[in-house]
């Protein structure tokens, strides 16, 4: 099978028949930070390229097509461009929570990106409250953004980092109901356990309640990026760029890596709560045996990332075909209709788990 | 509650519907031209005003009298009318054209002069590779060495000049 586990298991009988104990675990502890750092800068780089060409294709445009076939080594180019150019020190600000911001943004993308499984064996934290960690660690990004607008000493960013405040507090509830609606569907908060209890069916058919819940998720997973028709903390047209104007050079394409790997990180926490993370698709019954076999044949890291990137597809398709909302029409979204939705949609979920 | 249920629904709808057209969009052929590989097929509109060019015909030949019309409505002074005075065999002196001067660096391209020309003398082609390594190459005179003005019977020039300027634009 293409299943990497083969492969770690084999690093790892390698490396503790040659070195004590501590050792093995350092050189596993730094290897694995390692993979997950260079995998995380490969898929901004990917999301990269799919996002100008995707927003290509939906203006009828063509994309970057220059740099390498079809335009395949843009993300390189710009990724160099980036780290060449200068990082310009402001006068006036706050140069300690300036920089703080930037890590505390990174980090927090970081380890929500951590807390993903990638396959069977690809897994990278995987604690018994799984789902309270997530929604957890992905609000850090929240204070680096009002730390990064608040520290610039600039009006615009301000604003910005204002209705990012706003925007993220709000729909973190609605996204949080939602993940809680199929904790209550699965019975436990551990990641693995959610994706064990899927391996007959996804939960996205195992409970009619659990559509709302994703579309739920995924609004307001999509309004946690700040981007499609939520990108109100950067509103190009009224405030240039929002809380990331003063950073320069490759502060700012932090920023910008790290909006790119959140959408992923979106994307793959929904597909393991609602799409059964790395399970292959299956049908439950007598007759589809030969097709469930088909499927498992498929490696399961390739179940997770098709699953993802459709879900990215989504976002982006999304993102490309509605205008900007007001605040208030954004606040009019979260509080007048998807959190009563969501509150709902949690009792009777509740009331399914019970009687069915 | 009602009304809010309805909202609700007809919002997914157009939203749905919104999805549904940026969605054609996307499997839509592309309209980026991809320049210098396809220099040969690329596409132009004919009403493109790339270059001003005389219309001449097969025998070196243009419609110009030199009236000047033309170098007076142009907004930018990119046209300069040089005539000179010839005597005609039958002994006539008459003002025909020496030089027409275009500078295509200072043309902002609106076609006032085209529609000014009651000769139509002037028209555009869809050439837009104007890149030159030295402003005064963009100075151009339309007019080839050795062309010369049609001949015309005073009887049949005078209706011919009659159609009124500015109703037949840019016309090849
Ligand atoms: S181009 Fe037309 S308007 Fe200009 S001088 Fe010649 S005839 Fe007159
Ligand atoms: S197009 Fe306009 S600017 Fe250009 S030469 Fe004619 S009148 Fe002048």
């Amino acid at each position: 099978m293409l299943e990497v586990g083969g492969i770690l298991s084999w690093i790892h009988e390698a490396l503790s028949s040659s070195c004590p104990e501590w050792l093995t675990l350092l050189i596993e502890y730094v290897l694995i930070g390692v993979g997950f750092l260079a995998l995380y800068a490969l898929i901004a780089l990917i999301l990269i390229l799919l996002e100008r060409k995707v927003c290509a294709y939906y203006q009828c445009r063509l994309g970057p097509m220059r740099a390498g076939f079809w335009g395949l080594l843009q993300p390189f180019a710009d990724m160099i461009k980036i780290l060449m150019k200068e990082i310009i020190p402001l006068l006036k600000n706050d140069k300690f929570l300036f920089f703080t911001a930037l890590f505390l943004v990174i980090i927090g993308s970081l380890c929500t990106f951590g807390a993903l499984q990638f396959s069977k064996d690809l897994i990278g934290i995987d604690f018994n409250v799984g789902v309270f960690y997530v929604l957890a660690i992905s609000s850090l990004g929240v204070l680096g953004i009002l730390l990064a607008g608040w520290s610039s000493n600039n009006k615009y960013t301000m604003i910005g980092a204002m209705r990012a405040g706003a925007q993220l507090v709000s729909y973190e509830l609605s996204s949080g109901l939602s993940l809680l609606t199929i904790v209550i569907l699965g019975g436990t908060m551990q990641l693995s356990g959610l994706i064990e209890a899927q391996s007959e069916t996804w939960f996205l058919f195992q409970s009619p309640f659990t559509w709302i819940a994703m579309i739920i998720y995924l609004i307001a997973g999509h309004a946690e990026t700040n981007r499609g028709p939520f990108d109100l903390p950067e509103a190009e047209s009224e405030l240039t760029a929002g809380y990331h104007i003063e950073y320069s050079g490759i502060t700012f394409g932090l920023f910008y890596v790290g909006e790119y790997v959140n959408m992923f990180t979106i994307a793959g926490i929904g597909t393991m709560v609602f799409l059964g993370g790395w399970q292959p698709f299956h049908i439950n019954a007598e007759w589809a045996a030969g097709f469930n076999g088909v499927m498992d044949m498929i490696p399961t890291w390739l179940w997770f990332f098709a699953k993802a990137f459709g879900l990215v597809m989504l976002s982006l398709w999304v993102r490309w075909s509605f205008p900007r909302l007001r605040i208030d029409q954004l606040l009019h979204l979260e509080w007048k209709i998807l959190m009563p939705i969501s509150l709902l949609n949690m009792l009777l979920m509740a009331l399914w788990v019970a009687y069915f | 509650m009602i009304k809010y249920i309805k909202d609700l629904f007809s919002g997914i709808y157009a939203l749905l519907q919104g999805m549904y057209i940026t969605n054609l969009n996307f499997w839509r052929p592309k309209v980026t031209e991809q320049y210098p590989e396809d220099r040969q097929t690329a596409r132009q509109f004919e009403r493109f005003r790339g270059e001003l060019v005389f219309d001449m015909n097969d025998q070196n030949e243009h419609k110009c009298i030199a009236c000047g019309l033309c170098a007076r409505n142009c907004p930018n002074q990119s046209l300069e009318v040089i005539t000179k005075s010839i005597t005609t065999e039958d002994g006539k002196t008459k003002k025909v054209l020496d030089k027409f001067l275009y500078d295509l660096g200072s043309c902002t391209f609106c076609s006032l002069c085209t529609q000014s020309c009651a000769q139509k003398a002037i028209k555009w082609t869809n050439n837009f590779e104007h890149a030159v390594f030295n402003r005064s190459a963009l100075v151009k005179q339309l007019n080839p060495e050795g062309s010369k003005a049609i001949e015309r019977k005073p009887t049949v020039a005078a209706p011919k000049a009659a159609p009124a300027a500015g109703q037949n634009e840019n016309q090849q």
